[in-house]
């Protein structure tokens, strides 16, 4: 009981330290760091959703871009007021019930997550059956018929015009609470039998069916509340950017998720958050070879698309040289950083 | 006489693929208690029918019965639930798992806690994890792996890997276990403490055993009774003795084999 | 509808169709023998298109030598992507392959957007090819007979390769069993660039043939057809040729003349093939004409 107490009272301590790191940051950062920051949140709570599915259970799905769009929508369309969504629905009026919807914005973030999970839920269904692949084209599959009906059902979703100005409730306090409360979740269900039963499944599918495990259901489960969180995390990333459209949720979004959840080691959830906040802060940090650079008197014009060639060539060489990433499967426990102190340096 | 009950039966169980015929009409039935084995030379049907009885093939023709009831068909996971277990021929650990959570896997199937109950930290459930985690250190220390609990599967020596799997099959709580080539790759003095091993769960456990088996001191030694396959039919049934001095079967292969290993 | 309008949507339907089959070739024979999805292969399709551009504008070629160069320029860059990232994953889970495909992917087409530009290229087209000829009461574009006539006649050499020579009979033992065929003393990879090398051929003939058809190239071209070819591929069976060309051709008459039918669901045409995808997989996942991959224990 005595380490249980200790890593309670020593996580308190952590969350506390976070709150007041971003009190601080909320008065001392310019705008442009803070939505970094914000970013790095919403991008760590994807990556978890898509390491549940795919570093946990094994099973490589390649739509998360299309359940962050469905929870990013719900949630716009549940933030913004009936006014604001007459005034925006241009192409096409707004149908009832959806111009009248509202809802305050946990709500709003909660019924995103819900809704993406409910259609994890009816494409995990015929789709699971898969494997390896062929599941990564299906899903990818629905992720583009999900944004393509999302650009045709004009009355509801605006069309391809998107969404503006969607308010940004999203703020350092809700992404990073959404972000704990995600962590939350995983650790207590990576840690539980369950989790354990999921390892097996992505470790050896045959074994553990015959072990006892319908394997079928909780690759359902698993990929549902992976679905679940990808679409809070649209939700999020929709109030944060205000603005959404169809063509943001491309291949390209998935993509970019995947590489913070391999760079930061599949199956390892310390992994997922690492990996957002190197990723992020990279990909940010990279813009600067697309904007223009003025030395002294030159201007060295900016090169549009390097950012994406650097990115993918650091995805290549993960693959190829370190394919478990940062982590691998492990994790940074206080367990693990007390004995590694206590022995001097020493664990193995 | 003693009425023994019998608990596994198959009637006249086939499996074909296309045009091959892997097991052709085989008729077991196997008394509760017993340790028995399946032998025949390779590519006889042996795991075929290991196959077969735990629901990764369904049976091309014919019926499977446990305890009574028919399995015929069922797929692996509720076979299991039923009280059959198994291990590989090629050993399939979890490898990415510790030692301890391989064997707390196989407890899930008797688990009663739901899967979404983590998160609520609902007492029954923590109560019946940390019970878990001690049955499944009892289980380790039985088969002699607890020191290593915290190891990852795929670190152990090739011997013990085949332990852990057992230990792993004994975690379902089954009634009836079958073992694929237990003894493979053994050297002589582990094959001994094996077949002692065997005979304690069996009695430990309350098991019957069905095993395949190359190893033809393991299999005169600890078998009660043989059934010998060739080219997926049975081609002999009967105890040791019997099966030894078969003119069939030691065509088929048990004549030099036996020679060598008496 | 006219007999003419949909005699024309028809050749419409088959011109594209014929580019999504020679698309479809390089896809079912990579996966046939690595298991592999190879999502570059889309750009390679990109790369065709984009070498005759630069071929002619650059270095003033004919249109005709330019076509060869191009092709050429592809299969090698094709070659490269295996050699690069994929042979050194041959023996690592199969999702690192996949992966690296997919980086690969993204490395080619943002290395195209900043060296080619996003600008759109007008490709020069031979006249003979576009000039409207009537035919009874339809308007044809001669490229509509070209196009079909070409991808029968590389299908045909395809098949001859593959069927009669011995670095074909190489890929399909390749392809039902890599070890064996490495044991019996065949140079594996070299097999393999091989059918790179076909593939991107093929897929650099669709691209050079697409751009002359749909005169506006850009970096990422490859990516939808590149998508839907694959789609095509799995409809018809993976790992057969035949499949891959009858897959493409059922999807391009299926785009075309049910938007030509239903006007209404235009804006859906994109999803056509996804949804062919996932009826096919849920049906019969093997395809049309493919084969059963069986598990063993």
């Amino acid at each position: 009981m005595d380490k249980k107490k200790r890593n309670f009272i020593l996580n308190l301590c952590g969350i506390g330290l976070l709150a007041l790191f971003m009190y601080w940051a909320q008065g001392n950062l310019d705008g442009y760091k803070i939505q970094v920051i914000n970013l790095v949140a919403v991008n760590a709570i994807l990556a978890l959703s898509l390491n549940l599915i795919y570093g946990f259970t094994g099973m490589f799905s390649l739509g998360h871009a299309g359940f962050m769009a469905i929870g990013a929508y719900v949630c716009a369309i549940l933030i913004l007021s009936p006014a604001q969504k007459q005034a925006l629905w241009i192409l096409e009026p707004i149908v009832w019930p959806f111009s009248v919807m509202s809802a305050p914005f946990l709500v709003a973030v909660l019924a995103g997550g819900l809704v993406a999970g409910f259609f994890g839920l009816l494409i995990a269904l015929p789709v699971l059956r898969l494997g390896g692949d062929y599941l990564g084209i299906a899903t990818l599959g629905f992720a583009e018929i999900i944004r393509v009906v999302l650009t045709n059902i004009t009355p509801i979703t605006n069309g391809a015009l998107g969404i503006k100005g969607i308010p940004s409730y999203s703020n350092l306090w809700w992404n990073y609470g959404w972000l704990l409360f995600t962590l939350y979740v995983m650790v207590k269900f990576i840690n539980s039998n369950f989790g354990n039963v999921l390892k097996a499944i992505r470790d050896d599918e045959i074994a553990a069916k015959n072990m006892g495990i319908n394997t079928f259901k909780y690759r359902v489960i698993s990929f549902t509340i992976g679905s679940f969180f990808a679409g809070i995390g649209g939700a999020l990333m929709g109030s944060l950017i205000t603005t959404i459209d169809p063509k943001m949720f491309i291949f390209l979004l998935t993509f970019n998720i995947l590489m913070i959840t391999v760079a930061g080691g599949l199956g390892s959830i310390t992994g997922s958050v690492l990996g957002s906040i190197i990723i992020t802060i990279l990909l940010e940090w990279l813009r600067f070879v697309e904007n223009p650079l003025t030395i002294g008197s030159f201007e060295i014009p900016g090169i549009p698309g390097m950012r994406m060639v650097i990115f993918s060539l650091a995805l290549i060489f993960i693959i190829l040289f370190r394919r478990e990433g940062i982590m691998g499967m492990r994790e940074l426990t206080w367990d693990g950083l007390f004995a590694r102190f206590s022995k001097g340096g020493k664990t193995e | 006489m003693n009425q023994v009950k019998t608990v596994l039966e198959t009637k006249e169980i086939t499996m074909r693929f296309g045009g091959l015929t892997a097991v052709n009409s085989l008729n077991m039935a196997v008394p509760q208690g017993s340790i028995v084995g399946l032998i025949g030379p390779n590519g006889a049907g042996k795991t075929t029918v290991f196959n077969m009885i735990t629901g990764f093939y369904t049976p091309t023709e014919g019926s499977v019965f446990f305890n009574g009831n028919e399995i015929t068909g069922l797929p692996p996971y509720k076979v299991c639930e039923t009280g059959i277990a198994r291990t590989f021929q090629n050993i399939r650990l979890f490898t990415n798992e510790t030692v301890l959570q391989n064997v707390m896997i196989g407890c899930h199937v008797r688990q009663k806690s739901k899967w979404w109950m983590a998160p609520f930290l609902i007492p029954s459930m923590i109560r019946e994890e940390k019970e878990i985690r001690e049955k499944s250190m009892k289980l380790l220390e039985s088969v002699a792996l607890a020191q290593h609990a915290d190891e990852l599967s795929s670190s152990l020596p090739y011997g013990a890997q085949r332990r852990l799997e057992i230990a792993r099959a004994l975690a379902t709580e089954p009634s009836f276990l079958l073992l694929d080539e237990p003894a493979a790759g053994m050297n002589p003095l582990e094959t001994v403490e094996l077949m002692a091993f065997i005979r304690r769960i069996r009695d430990e456990f309350n098991l019957t055993i069905l095993l395949i088996e190359h190893d033809m001191k393991v299999v005169m030694g600890i078998c009660e009774y043989i059934w010998v396959l060739d080219y997926g039919k049975l081609i002999a049934e009967g105890d040791p003795e019997a099966i030894q001095s078969n003119p069939r079967v030691i065509e088929a292969y048990l004549g030099e084999e036996y020679a060598k290993n008496a | 509808m006219s007999l003419n309008m949909f005699i024309q949507h028809l050749f419409n339907a088959i011109t594209l169709g014929s580019l999504y089959g020679l698309i479809a070739i390089g896809y079912t024979m990579v996966y046939g023998i690595l298991r592999l999805i190879n999502f570059a292969h889309g750009d390679i399709f990109m790369l065709g298109a984009y070498f005759v551009f630069f071929s002619v504008t650059l270095t003033k070629l004919p249109w005709g030598i330019a076509v060869i160069v191009a092709v050429i320029l592809s299969t090698f860059c094709g070659i490269l992507v295996d050699r690069v990232a994929y042979r050194p994953l041959r023996n690592a889970p199969r999702i690192s392959a996949l992966i690296s495909a997919i980086g690969v992917s993204f490395f080619i087409e943002n290395l195209g957007l900043v060296i080619f530009t996003g600008l759109p290229r007008p490709v020069a087209r031979p006249d003979w090819l576009v000039r409207v000829i009537k035919v009874g009461g339809v308007r044809i574009l001669p490229l509509a007979i070209v196009v079909p006539l070409v991808t029968f006649l590389l299908v045909i050499g395809l098949l001859w390769v593959v069927y009669k020579t011995k670095p074909g009979l190489a890929m399909r033992a390749i392809s039902k069993d890599i070890e064996t065929t490495r044991l019996m003393g065949v140079s594996v990879d070299k097999v393999i660039a091989i059918t790179f090398a076909l593939g991107s051929a093929l897929a650099a003939a669709s691209g050079i043939m697409w751009a002359l058809r749909y005169p506006q190239i850009n970096p990422f071209m490859g990516v939808i057809p590149g998508f839907k070819a694959f789609i095509a591929a799995v409809f018809g069976g993976i790992g057969s040729i035949q499949g891959a060309v009858t897959g493409g051709m059922i999807l391009g008459i299926i785009e075309i003349m049910v938007v030509a039918f239903f006007p209404a669901l235009s804006g859906y045409r994109d999803a056509f093939a996804f949804i062919l995808l996932i009826v096919i997989l849920l049906i019969k996942p093997t395809g049309l004409m493919g084969e059963k991959l069986e598990d063993k224990i």
